[in-house]
């Protein structure tokens, strides 16, 4: 039987799964337990129990100075960011690619513009924000929007001019006016595709949220990572990958639910 | 005067000549089946009627009015594929009909009740009603194709048009799409251009069948010269218009019996 028709069984499958998580654990685990035997004090590779205590501790313990839950406060700060700089792209992407994709003038106008602007390097003009919009949350979450803007138009307004001339000249026979046609039959048709291009920018937009914060900020998950690192505080920084890997994880599949669950039409089928 | 008229239609894309001189005159409520080899206009020429395209010369016009410059309300239309929305369900694919041509694309309150109710008997009508809340994805193609021809005739076109509406369905489900389509004209007497390429299928629906074939033709270049109408049969009484003629005209019949 050829290897491209071999399925694995359900309880291999999740072996399978489980294989490279576990792999890197160990892997982690013996280099830790190496270097710790040459030097206890050893602050490169912590111990797991370490991490788990010092994750314990950056959870549940408020700061001394502050007398706030640091974690919480730089999660809640990061998201806000985040969610700004998503959201704004979000709506601005749709409605620009519903323009380009739809509207002869504007596509003129606007497609060549948006394919030059998608090749700047988005943190070769944070100086720029930084000068512009100052040190405070604009430039960040500005960053963010420069940064998955670009991408989430040309790919929506991609798929609008996808969308099969047939099926616009038949809401032409219908009567609809070109505001119809981008309300009823472009836009439901381009959302499923929206909550894809969001969560394929979810990871430039941490990657951009990080950058920003950790060059100046006063809060958020980049910049607690940015400050511990002088301290070598290799508990902290990885406590924090972890919890960034997770929340981001968690944001994928609440993607990919409400898309199944608001969109069932892409999904039907004989 | 006939209700839709083309004169002197020319239709080229670029340097390359697909339509040259086509007049042809149709009265209202006859169905026109137009068949041809593959490239030879057909399709171009129902792009015309539609308005999706404008020709390099010449002109359509419909009911004596000026020839439109875009797909509109007088002109409803089928596709082979693509002609229903896949993000609506069936009743709602049916209400657009009626509803795309408002300002926001839909009806409320109690106008949105009673477009609910007339789709609901276009459904039973078209066999439909026992799927009226899935999404098109589910249904069978020859269901697709009939829900796209309710979906069309809910706008109330003066014109349907047809661009091999039953090319992708199997010989069964054609025949069984021919007898819907029959009884649903024998009901609306609407003005109906089918373009087919099943020659059997366009005698059988068509009262007329145009051919569309190219008349000159260069060996060097096959491109040079477009196509034409070059046949325009009657084909009402499976193609044998006068083979009843005289029980039509009896004066005719005592006449020839002399």
């Amino acid at each position: 039987m050829r290897l491209i028709n071999r399925q694995p069984g359900v309880a291999f499958r999740a072996a399978l799964i489980a294989v490279p998580f576990v792999l890197v654990v160990l892997a982690y685990m013996t280099g830790s337990a190496i270097r710790l035997a040459e030097n206890p004090q050893d602050k490169l590779l912590p111990s797991i129990s370490t991490i788990a205590a010092t994750a314990e501790r950056l959870f549940t313990e408020p700061d001394r100075r502050s007398e706030t839950i640091l974690l919480w406060r730089d999660t809640a700060a990061s998201l806000v960011r985040l969610a700004w700089g998503v959201g704004i792209s979000a709506v601005l992407a749709t409605i620009l690619g519903l323009l380009i994709g739809l509207l002869p003038h504007v596509r003129a106008g606007l497609a060549s513009f948006v394919a030059v602007v998608s090749m700047i390097p988005p943190l070769s003009v944070l100086p720029i924000l930084f000068i512009v919009f100052g040190l405070g949350e604009t430039s960040k979450v500005v960053l963010i929007v420069v940064g998955i803007l670009p991408f989430m138009t040309r790919d929506l307004s991609a798929r609008v001019a996808e969308i099969p001339r047939e099926m616009i000249v038949k809401a032409e026979t219908l009567g609809a006016s070109s505001r119809v046609i981008a309300l009823r039959v472009a836009l439901p048709q381009v959302l499923p595709r929206l909550i894809q291009s969001v969560r394929l920018s979810l990871g430039p937009a941490w990657l951009f949220l990080i950058a920003a914060e950790a060059i100046a900020s006063q809060e958020g998950l980049g910049y607690r990572i940015f400050l511990v690192r002088r301290f070598l505080a290799m508990d902290v920084i990885l406590t924090y990958v972890l919890w960034i890997t997770l929340i981001a994880f968690l944001m994928d599949m609440t993607l990919r639910w409400l898309s199944r669950r608001l969109f069932p039409w892409t999904e039907a089928s004989l | 005067m006939s209700f839709v008229t083309a004169t002197d239609i020319f239709q080229s894309y670029g340097q390359r000549p697909i339509l040259e001189r086509v007049n042809v005159a149709v009265d209202e409520g006859e169905f026109i089946s137009i068949v041809g080899a593959s490239g030879c206009g057909k399709s171009t020429f129902l792009r015309l009627l539609l308005a999706q395209e404008r020709p390099t010369r010449g002109e359509i016009r419909v009911a004596g009015a000026e020839p439109a410059v875009e797909p509109g309300l007088d002109r409803g239309v089928v596709f082979q594929r693509y002609s229903v929305f896949p993000h609506m369900t069936v009743r709602e694919n049916i209400v657009a009909g009626e509803s795309f041509r408002m300002p926001w694309g839909r009806f409320f309150g109690p106008r949105r009740r009673a477009a609910n109710e007339r789709a609901d008997e276009v459904l039973a009508r078209i066999g439909l009603s026992h799927v009226a809340d899935q999404y098109p994805a589910t249904l069978s193609g020859g269901m697709q194709q009939r829900l796209a021809i309710g979906q069309a005739l809910a706008a109330k076109p003066r014109i349907l048009l047809l661009d091999e509406p039953f090319g992708a369905l199997d010989p069964g489900t054609r025949l069984s799409m021919h007898e819907f389509l029959t009884e649903l004209r024998a009901e609306t007497r609407m003005t109906v251009f089918m373009v087919t390429h099943d020659l059997e299928e366009g005698f059988k629906l068509g009262d007329r069948v145009l051919v569309f074939d190219k008349e000159r033709w260069d060996p060097q270049e096959p491109n040079a010269y477009g196509a034409t109408i070059t046949y325009d049969f009657d084909a009402r009484d499976g193609g044998m218009p006068f083979q009843r003629l005289l029980d039509q005209f009896p004066a005719l019949a005592a006449q020839a019996r002399q």
